[in-house]
């Protein structure tokens, strides 16, 4: 059943911008995604909207819905009452280039700063063997879709643009949880998560799993195991004195 | 179309956080219209009643041994000389000075209330509703600047793990009351209402003091190759499944400590009778 729907969608770009109001029309089982592409259609072609696969599995359409980050072509019309106001604006952690769209290079500037894995050196490409029950915790981080949501909603970052520098966000402080958790990869990245990528800096308050489209529990599974591993290190004389002794690596 | 509070100039009036320069100029400092101040809300709530309670409690100083049988966990171990008064409450010594400032389990509650602090799960909690840092997700926090958890006295978060140590130490203590509650002095086994209520709060102490992050990476959070462990693993993986439900046990047990105290406190007052199911 087809009705129309009030949107509200920021328009500008790094100059200046504001919210414009649209009327346009909403049909079954369509996505926030859909109606924007009906809006560029009929009444704004212009309106600039970064998008690739509609399928919640490229990470291009990221975007704050009613204040929210989401994924414009994974959050349902449905999920409104008909009379309701749908905002939709860029995300507000990056700067603007143009209407939703914002420029998230910040996030691979970070991406390089992280050594890549490391495999034993005495291993040539071809020759890795692993157990599954040992790379289960670093697969849950590869569905990573890169959409950049929980970087965006990290207060961290959101906040305080002056912690950009130091702080790496939830997505790549998971990348490095995911290379030392890894059964195959020999860089001791622990120090470098504190000092170097700000995990001290985040405060667990889980909004990035909270908004992240692929279910990944960012904060507990690793967030807070490297913030565990840096308490190896750093505040607990007792593993310090085990390891020193056994100078085994688990 | 019409076009609504534009903001020429491309930065917000305070010019930081969501309002940086280069950031889309948006206006309002969040376009949530749910009702995301009501967690933060109901957390704070909850806590300060959690709070006013168990203080109230601690320093009261009596009613805290019933049916001769039955020591209320805010009082346990009991260990100050006040003790004295409730022949059979101390199971472990009394050699605390009996002080109204002292409470008579000052040995335990200061770890207790240390462990809790240092909780992953109540971090959470108490940054998103007291320091609202920040009060729910996209909603811009108070505060010019953050450092987190790098600094004193935060920085001090670290050492969860050790009150982690000391709480499974206290967690056997409880479990020690729940089970020669079982018994009484002069009618030997019985089984009372009482009984089944510190059976159920220490079950759930349990659930929650397992369920500790620390705890999940003591177990086996901390290995790099799970398979040459297996034992390791294997208490990984259902520490693992008790963690996924670390904020309910948290809360949970906040109120089974509040019940079972006060089940305790109104039977050692007369308030009420404790049913007896078995002798």
């Amino acid at each position: 059943m087809s009705y129309t729907g009030t949107f509200r969608i920021w328009r500008g770009d790094a100059d200046g911008g504001a919210l414009a109001d649209f009327r346009v029309e909403v049909n079954e089982g369509e996505v926030v995604l859909d109606v924007l592409h009906r809006l560029q259609a009929t009444q704004a072609p212009d309106l600039a909207v970064r998008w690739n696969c509609k399928a919640g599995k490229c990470g291009s359409c990221s975007a704050e819905i009613n204040g929210k980050p989401r994924l414009l072509c994974m959050t349902r019309m449905s999920v409104f009452e008909r009379d309701d106001v749908v905002t939709v604006t860029p995300m507000r952690t990056f700067p603007v280039i143009r209407d939703l769209v914002t420029d998230v290079s910040f996030n691979y500037a970070k991406a390089r700063e992280i050594p890549s894995f490391t495999p034993p050196a005495d291993l040539a490409p071809g020759e890795y063997r692993m157990a599954q029950v040992d790379v289960n915790r670093s697969q849950e981080f590869r569905k990573c879709i890169e959409c950049y949501l929980c970087q965006d909603t990290c207060h961290v970052v959101r906040d305080h643009e002056e912690n950009k520098e130091s702080f790496a966000g939830p997505r790549f402080l998971m990348r490095i949880a995911e290379l030392e958790m890894h059964p195959l990869d020999v860089a001791d990245r622990v120090p470098a998560a504190q000092e170097e990528h700000g995990l001290g800096r985040c405060n667990i308050t889980k909004c990035c799993t909270d908004v992240c489209p692929e279910g990944i529990k960012i904060t507990d599974n690793a967030l807070i195991p490297m913030k565990e591993r840096v308490a190896d290190r750093r505040y607990d004389p007792l593993v310090w004195l085990g390891r020193t002794i056994s100078r085994r690596r688990g | 179309m019409t076009t609504t509070a534009r903001d020429a100039g491309g930065r917000g009036v305070g010019g930081r956080g969501v309002d940086s320069p280069g950031r889309a100029a948006i206006g309002a400092r969040t376009l949530r219209s749910d009702r995301w101040w009501l967690p933060p809300l109901a957390t704070t709530v909850g806590l300060l009643i959690f709070i006013g309670y168990a203080t109230v409690r601690t320093f009261q100083q009596k009613y805290f041994f019933a049916d001769e049988r039955y020591l209320t966990p805010f009082y346990s171990p009991c260990v100050s000389l006040g003790c004295a008064s409730e022949p059979g409450a101390a199971h472990f010594g009394m050699f605390l000075p009996d002080h109204p400032l002292i409470p008579y389990a000052a040995l335990s509650l200061p770890f207790l209330l240390l462990f809790r602090l240092t909780c992953y799960y109540y971090r959470k909690a108490y940054y998103r509703s007291f320091a609202l840092a920040p009060a729910a997700c996209a909603v811009p926090e108070p505060h010019a600047t953050y450092t987190g958890e790098t600094r004193f006295p935060l920085v001090l978060q670290n050492v969860h793990r050790y009150f982690f140590y000391v709480a499974v130490v206290i967690s056997i203590i409880n479990t020690y009351d729940a089970i020669v509650a079982f018994r009484h002095p002069t009618d030997g086994l019985v089984v009372g209402v009482g009984n089944l209520v510190l059976l159920v709060n220490v079950v759930l102490l349990w659930c929650y003091t397992a369920s500790c992050h620390s705890c999940r990476h003591v177990m086996g959070g901390r290995l790099t190759h799970f398979s040459k462990h297996p034992v390791r693993y294997r208490l990984w993986t259902w520490v693992s499944a008790l963690n996924t439900r670390h904020a309910t046990f948290a809360w949970t047990t906040l109120g089974t400590l509040i019940l079972t105290d006060l089940y305790v406190a109104l039977v050692a007052s007369g308030t009420i009778t404790d049913l007896r199911l078995v002798g």
